[in-house]
């Protein structure tokens, strides 16, 4: 028998019981469905965070403090005040750090700011000239934080997107003052809205130079006078001299701090922090699927249910078969073609309904949450899904099928 | 033509053994139409079963067309119902979704035959179903589907047709024109045919009637065929 043939004796049997045949393949259609849609979501919110983390700039090393340790109690990674504004002077040399393109140390606090009869609370970042650069910081209105005001310790701030529209509404804040800690700044610039990474907003803060913050604001000095920072950014001329540049930073301050033992920095490069944000959410995505996946296998019982039942149903047919020629290899093909196209057709239509789920559930989690999560279908999802409906209508067809075509044809014949 | 000699065939029914054929030994000549009648329980549907190849003796030899078929495999033997054996079952045993031209089909879809649409019209014209191809099985009357049935089991020119109780669900005016079928395919076109039957006018229509009680060929009737007024020569058989 050709194979077009068993094709279309299978077909037959598939359109016999249409209804049954519908339902069995709903099965398989809700499986594939849910493992598109919830891992194009896990996709999804892998690829946001990598935007989000990006969106902080390209080709970045972070230099953090060490741990504190009093009396033999270690305190969190960044809580000693080891780094100083000059450790970060001194990362900018280009002959020591040829791999360094340009340097960013940073300094927070948190406080109150006030403008007229509004107030909010938020995050003070005590920065440099370079910071709107290396993280990536673009001015919507007015200007940044120049050297001038870095060494000249100005009362100036420059606000992010949400503190603006929180304090000043709609009116522009440029050349307005706003009031930290009983002090007066001038707001000289506005930044361009970054929208949220999911690690916090990156709009709700306000930027003042770093000397303003060490001297006047937070007066935080380590005990040799050296004002501390908390964090400086480095970006790397390109993603290749990572490693070097590493290596460059952490030799300059080891010398600066004069260690021989076990550092009192730490150095992360913005590619770990992905790969290990990527590590949380792929997992995510394999437990997403996972889920789905048992959906899919009850689908795939389905078939084999369904197809069971069609064998012990079709016995007759099976004789009739048998007795006019039909050998073993024919009554299994048929029957496991049949079991593939229900799966095959259950593929198609989950691809589409997977589809079609991505499209919609981000917009109801969103309504229902405020949260943003955007789907990514990807081929390689869709050939997975696909793939794996075929594999089981094989596997599941696999022991009805057989069961066919073992059937004996005097028993087959005699059956009612 | 059939040559069986000293064919055994045993089931196990549990601990028991069923000595359902116990050496039977028979030959069919080509175009020769001849009834197996026996009661119920005799072996003579375990009999057509080994003569149709739908099972195998347990012992003995079995030559269709010269051919020994007693110890092929399940493949073999489902080669040889498709090309050299055609079934007529006394409940029809067509299919129920298929039209009559697909029933008489379906033996070429398994011989991989071309031309299949051509020589199911054939086969349809000679059971004179011309008029009747689209038609299911529940569409058509008993008389009519045992015609398709019929039909298919001539599609592929069969070394021989064996009709078991052809006649058993049908009326009797319907009966008639089956028989008459038979009589007019075994005589028109020599297609060797046997019956196996319970009823006596059909068997009386034949040239030879093998006796089977208790698994063996208790009487061989020899009949001589006049004017249709069948006049029986009775001799003891093995």
């Amino acid at each position: 028998m050709n194979p077009l043939e068993a094709f279309r004796i299978a077909a037959q049997g598939v359109f016999a019981n249409k209804l049954r045949s519908a339902l069995t393949v709903l099965g398989i259609i809700i499986g594939v469905g849910a493992v598109i849609s919830l891992m194009s979501m896990g996709r999804g919110s892998q690829a946001a965070v990598t935007s989000g983390i990006e969106s902080m700039g390209t080709n970045l090393v972070f230099v953090r403090p060490g741990a504190t340790t009093q009396g033999g109690v270690r305190s969190a990674q960044g809580t000693a005040s080891t780094l100083t504004l000059d450790d970060a002077y001194a990362i900018a040399d280009p002959v020591a750090a040829p791999a360094v393109a340009m340097v960013a140390p940073q300094m927070s606090t948190a406080g109150q700011v006030v403008a007229g009869g509004n107030n909010t609370f938020t995050q003070i970042l005590g920065v440099t000239p370079e910071f709107e650069q290396v993280r990536n910081f673009p001015i919507a209105d007015g200007e940044f934080i120049t050297q001038r005001d870095v060494e000249s310790r100005s009362m100036v701030a420059v606000l992010g997107a949400n503190v603006a529209e929180t304090v000043f509404g709609g009116d522009d804040p440029v050349g307005q003052y706003i009031t930290v800690s009983q002090r007066r700044f001038e707001v000289i610039g506005v930044l361009v809205s970054k929208g949220g990474t999911g690690f916090g907003s990156q709009d709700d803060m306000i930027l003042i130079p770093i000397t303003t913050l060490q001297y006047r604001l937070a007066a935080q000095r380590t005990a040799s006078g050296r004002s501390n920072v908390n964090t400086i950014n480095v970006q790397v001329i390109n993603a290749k001299q990572i490693d070097a540049a590493e290596a460059q930073i952490s030799a300059i301050l080891r010398e600066r701090h004069n260690i021989t033992g076990e550092d009192d920095f730490t150095i992360t490069s913005q590619e770990e922090t992905v790969a290990a944000l990527n590590q949380a959410t792929g997992v995510l995505t394999v437990f997403l699927g996972g889920i789905a996946g048992i959906s899919l296998l009850v689908g795939g019982i389905g078939i084999m249910n369904i197809m069971l039942v069609s064998v012990a149903e079709r016995t007759r047919e099976i004789g009739i078969r048998k007795a006019v020629g039909a050998k073993r290899r024919d009554i299994l093909m048929q029957f496991l073609i049949e079991a593939t196209v229900l799966s095959l057709t259950g593929g198609v239509g989950g691809v589409l309904a997977g589809w079609g789920l991505s499209r919609v559930a981000p917009r109801l989690f969103q309504e229902l949450s405020g949260q943003t999560i955007q789907a990514v279908i990807s081929s390689d999802i869709v050939l997975l899904a696909f793939g794996v409906s075929a594999a089981i209508g094989l596997f599941f067809g696999i022991y009805p099928a057989s069961r066919a075509a073992r059937l004996n044809p005097i028993e087959a014949l005699r059956h009612e | 033509m059939i040559v069986m000699d000293n064919i055994v065939k045993t089931y196990k029914m549990g601990e028991v053994e069923v000595h359902a054929l116990r050496g039977v030994s028979l030959a069919v000549d080509n175009g020769e139409m001849v009834a197996i009648m026996g009661p119920s329980g005799s072996g003579k549907s375990t009999l057509m079963n080994v003569i149709g190849c739908l099972d195998q003796p347990t012992s003995g030899s079995y030559r269709l067309d010269g051919r020994e078929v007693s110890q092929l495999n399940d493949n073999q033997l489902a080669e040889i119902r498709n090309r050299r054996i055609g079934f007529v079952f006394q409940t029809f045993n067509l299919l129920p979704q298929a039209t009559a031209l697909a029933n008489v089909e379906l033996p070429l879809i398994y011989g991989g035959a071309s031309n299949r649409r051509q020589k199911a019209l054939e086969a349809l014209a000679k059971v004179g179903l011309s008029d009747r191809i689209r038609h299911r099985p529940t569409e058509l009357s008993g008389g009519e589907q045992q015609r398709v049935a019929i039909a298919r089991a001539l599609i592929n020119n069969p070394a021989v047709i064996l009709a078991d109780e052809p006649t058993g669900n049908l009326d009797s005016r319907s009966s008639a024109e089956i028989i008459d079928i038979f009589e007019q395919l075994n005589r028109e076109e020599g297609i060797t045919i046997v019956f196996v039957t319970h009823d006596q006018d059909i068997a009386h229509r034949t040239k030879r009637i093998l006796h089977i009680l208790d698994g063996e060929i208790s009487r061989v009737e020899e009949l001589v065929q006049n004017e249709g007024v069948p006049s029986a020569v009775e001799e003891e058989g093995k």
